[in-house]
């Protein structure tokens, strides 16, 4: 019964998503009020109808009704109380159902929000989203029923992938999808704002808070599943440049993009035309993310799709909204001006080359990323562009923006003096140095690469700092400088821990030792474990660096019961901000076992500095809040007349 | 149930015993040789595996071809004729370095020309 209240109330919201879609667009058109003015109730009820629909689901999954067809095949009931409830969304159906009650809860967002640019925008916002979401309902209800029966009912469920039963994957879905409907917020601003013809300063204020959100939002989720792909896959990287990674990735990039244009809007009224493009460029590889990974096109633990009637359709609905995005882009942007003019030498340039290089980035990931997949279609050769390629592209552009990251802050608006920076600079200047030497001398570091990286992550944090400590901090320049310190800390985390790992790969008995230049690790024991719905060989290995302990590991080789699966569980243990590694691989024969060790300084840095980039985000956020609050007063004022 | 559990592990660890597994990895005794050799293999794709280099991962194929590997380094070869006859093996595939070919120019060139034609429209704006 529950189940199928569920799916009434999915078909109601459904209704409601047609509705907020339609009323106010001919209301709006054909200056009705009464029409125009259902885009708030009607939000709001597809908001409670999709969250009742996903409450039916997730009492399924907690519950175990295995003639829920979804719940039989994704679930067992002896996986743990936490993972079935994450289950719900660590599946197709689910996880759609999470996007569109996400997007439902950012209209609720939207409709009680103040309405800064007016009722009439706000109902144009809604509507927007209104038709984003019926797509979604619509591939739901039509190709992807989450409450689809299974009669008669099995006694027992299939179970969960073992690698999804995980707390990072517990949140890391929500996170990444609550950035991308942030993101189709913004798109939904952008076009009411063509539709409306508001694109300006106000416009961009009333923007900006979703998108520093969504990117908070979307850095976290992404920072989640590199630390997750970390510790759990037992492979001792963090970024493979797999195309699952690659498409979080790509909207990322495009938001950080707008981010910055969206500032140059704001302040100067400057790059409008840009930063719409940038909008609908956002959503839309934030839609091709989801298509990708969806549609069965990659084989990967995200890929639970691989029925191409779905495939079909997401890229139908893709195409639908990238297509109708562009083309009202197409038509108002003869109508949106550029803007102002700005000097070669100023904030605005050093924006414009911010967006140039992230735009070059976001080209390139998505070159590399289609581009076996076009090859092999065209009937070119079966060819793999993995790390190494990102690697050569990606990692130089990424430190020619680091050092512009450490100028730009200082430069003024419209045309900005030069005088001032050699003594600004000076302290990022001498840590740029002090890296350099302390990475060659010290640490023994000969990549050029390496030493690049260091030199870039003291220049780029030394001269957030510098922000930090002197400048009179608005929210807005804290939350831009904590956010460059955490790229300039991730930098570190990534440089160091590739250019000062220690890597083992050896077959012990239990009582041999491997040294490691002053670390060494002994195989103290290998012994059967069990857990809730699994059992593992556990080895314990000691480890010391310089005959000082530093810890135990305890590395698994799992086995799943329900579905059989096996797993490594990597074991790791701190030291500083590093970590040592180890996973257990498979006994010789003889006595020994494989066992595969990793000593990465300064590991942590890499989601350390993800943090502290989110929090940028957030703080920047704070600061629009209270300005908007203040603004609010005055916009009431300019807005009536208007209105009337 | 733990001790069922326990008993249902060691039945299904046993056979692992039974068949013969993959040579253990043995490291080169010459440690630049064996840098050398771990650089290719980061490079080098695990056929059985999703997206995983053969450095990466714990499959017995991805073993054997880490011994060829090291084997063909020992024996004198240069990364980049280890790394050929990989691709002549088992095709362009295998290796997370894509060719360079008239069929991938677009993808080596991307990179400068992407920024060039950024680089291009914003000195166009510039000029107005």
């Amino acid at each position: 019964m529950i189940p199928e209240l569920g799916h009434f109330a999915l078909w109601l919201a459904a209704m409601a998503a047609l509705a907020q879609a339609f009323a106010p667009t001919v209301g709006l058109w054909r200056n009705r009020d009464d029409l125009a003015d259902l885009a708030v109730p009607t939000a709001l009820a597809q908001g409670l109808f999709t969250g009742l629909a996903f409450v039916a689901l997730a009492y399924a999954f907690i519950i175990s009704d295995f003639s829920v067809k979804l719940v039989a095949a994704n679930s067992h009931s002896m996986k743990p109380d936490m993972y079935r409830f994450t289950g719900v969304w660590a599946n197709h159906e689910g996880s759609l159902l999470l996007w569109v009650l996400v997007m439902a809860l950012a209209g609720v967002a939207v409709a009680l929000a103040p309405a800064t640019l007016g009722s009439r925008f706000r109902a144009r916002v809604l509507s927007v989203q209104g038709f984003v979401s019926l797509g979604f309902f619509a591939f739901l209800l039509f190709a992807s029923n989450p409450f689809e029966r299974l009669i008669p009912a099995p006694t027992e469920g299939v179970g969960l992938n073992p690698l999804l039963q995980d707390p990072g994957l517990a949140f890391h879905p929500p996170l990444l999808y609550a950035g991308y409907v942030g993101l189709s917020v913004a798109f939904a601003f952008a076009v009411a704002g063509m539709l409306e013809n508001k694109v300006g300063p106000q416009w961009a204020r009333a923007t900006r808070p979703w998108i520093a959100g969504a990117w908070a939002l979307l850095t976290l989720g992404i920072a989640l599943g590199s630390y997750w792909a970390y510790y759990e896959l037992g492979w001792g990287g963090w970024w493979f440049w797999d195309p699952v990674e690659n498409a979080a990735l790509m909207p990322w990039i495009a938001a950080t993009a707008l981010l910055h244009s969206i500032a140059v809007v704001m302040k100067r009224d400057a790059l409008r035309a840009w930063t719409l493009l940038l909008a609908v460029a956002a959503f839309s590889l934030s839609m091709m993310g989801t298509f990708i990974v969806r549609s069965g096109l990659l084989t990967s633990v995200h890929a639970f799709a691989v029925d191409p009637t779905r495939g079909l359709f997401l890229m139908l609905l893709m195409a639908l909204y990238i297509g109708g995005a562009l083309t009202i882009y197409a038509l108002a942007a003869g109508r949106v001006a550029e803007g102002r003019q700005f000097a070669l030498v100023s904030r605005e340039t050093s924006l414009v080359a911010n967006n140039l290089l992230l735009s070059a980035m976001l080209g390139v990931i998505l070159l590399g990323t289609l581009y076996p997949m076009a090859l092999e279609a065209m009937g070119g050769a079966q060819i793999s562009v993995g790390p190494p390629y990102f690697n050569r592209t990606i990692v130089p552009m990424l430190l020619v923006a680091a050092v512009l990251m450490g100028i730009a802050p200082w430069l003024g608006w419209k045309r900005s003096a030069t005088g001032h920076l050699a003594r600004r600079l000076l302290p990022a200047s001498i840590a740029t140095a002090a890296a350099a030497v302390v990475a060659v001398l010290l640490l023994d570091v000969r990549g050029i690469g390496a030493i690049l990286g260091f030199a870039a992550a003291a220049w780029l944090g030394a001269a957030s700092i510098t922000i930090l400590v002197r400048r009179g901090l608005t929210f807005n320049s804290a939350g831009m400088a904590l956010a460059h310190l955490g790229v300039a800390v991730s930098i570190l985390g990534a440089t160091a821990s590739g250019a000062l790992q220690r890597e083992a790969l050896v077959a012990l008995r239990v009582g041999d030792s491997v040294q490691m230049g002053p670390w060494r690790a002994e195989l103290m024991d290998v012994r059967p474990v069990a857990g809730p719905n699994w059992t593992a060989i556990e080895a314990t290995l000691y480890v010391q660096r310089n005959g000082r302990p530093v810890g135990t590991v305890t590395p698994q080789s799992r086995m799943f019961i329900a579905p059989a699966q096996e797993t490594t569980e990597s074991g790791r243990t701190g030291w500083r901000m590093g970590e040592v590694y180890a996973v257990l691989g498979k006994p010789d024969g003889s006595g020994r076992w494989q066992v595969h060790l990793w000593v990465k300084p300064l590991v942590r840095l890499i989601w350390i500095g993800g943090l502290l980039m989110a929090l940028g985000g957030v703080v920047a956020l704070g600061g629009r809040v209270r300005a908007l609050a203040l603004r609010r007063r005055k916009l009431v004022t300019f807005a009536e007349p208007q209105a009337a | 149930m733990r001790s069922l559990a326990i008993a249902l592990l060691l039945a299904v660890a046993a056979p692992s015993v039974a068949e013969p597994p993959p040579p253990p990895d043995v490291p080169l005794s010459d440690p630049s040789a064996e840098a050398r050799a771990r650089a290719v293999m980061s490079e080098l794709r695990c056929l059985t595996c999703q997206n995983q280099s053969i450095a990466d991962s714990g499959a017995s194929q991805a073993q054997a071809m880490r011994t060829e590997v090291r084997t063909r380094i020992a024996a004198g070869e240069d990364p980049e004729q280890v790394r050929a006859w990989f691709v002549d093996r088992y095709g362009d595939w295998v290796s997370f370095v894509p060719p360079a070919r008239e069929d991938t120019a677009l993808l080596w060139a991307a990179p400068l020309l992407f920024l060039a034609i950024g680089l291009a429209l914003v000195a166009r704006r510039f000029r107005r």
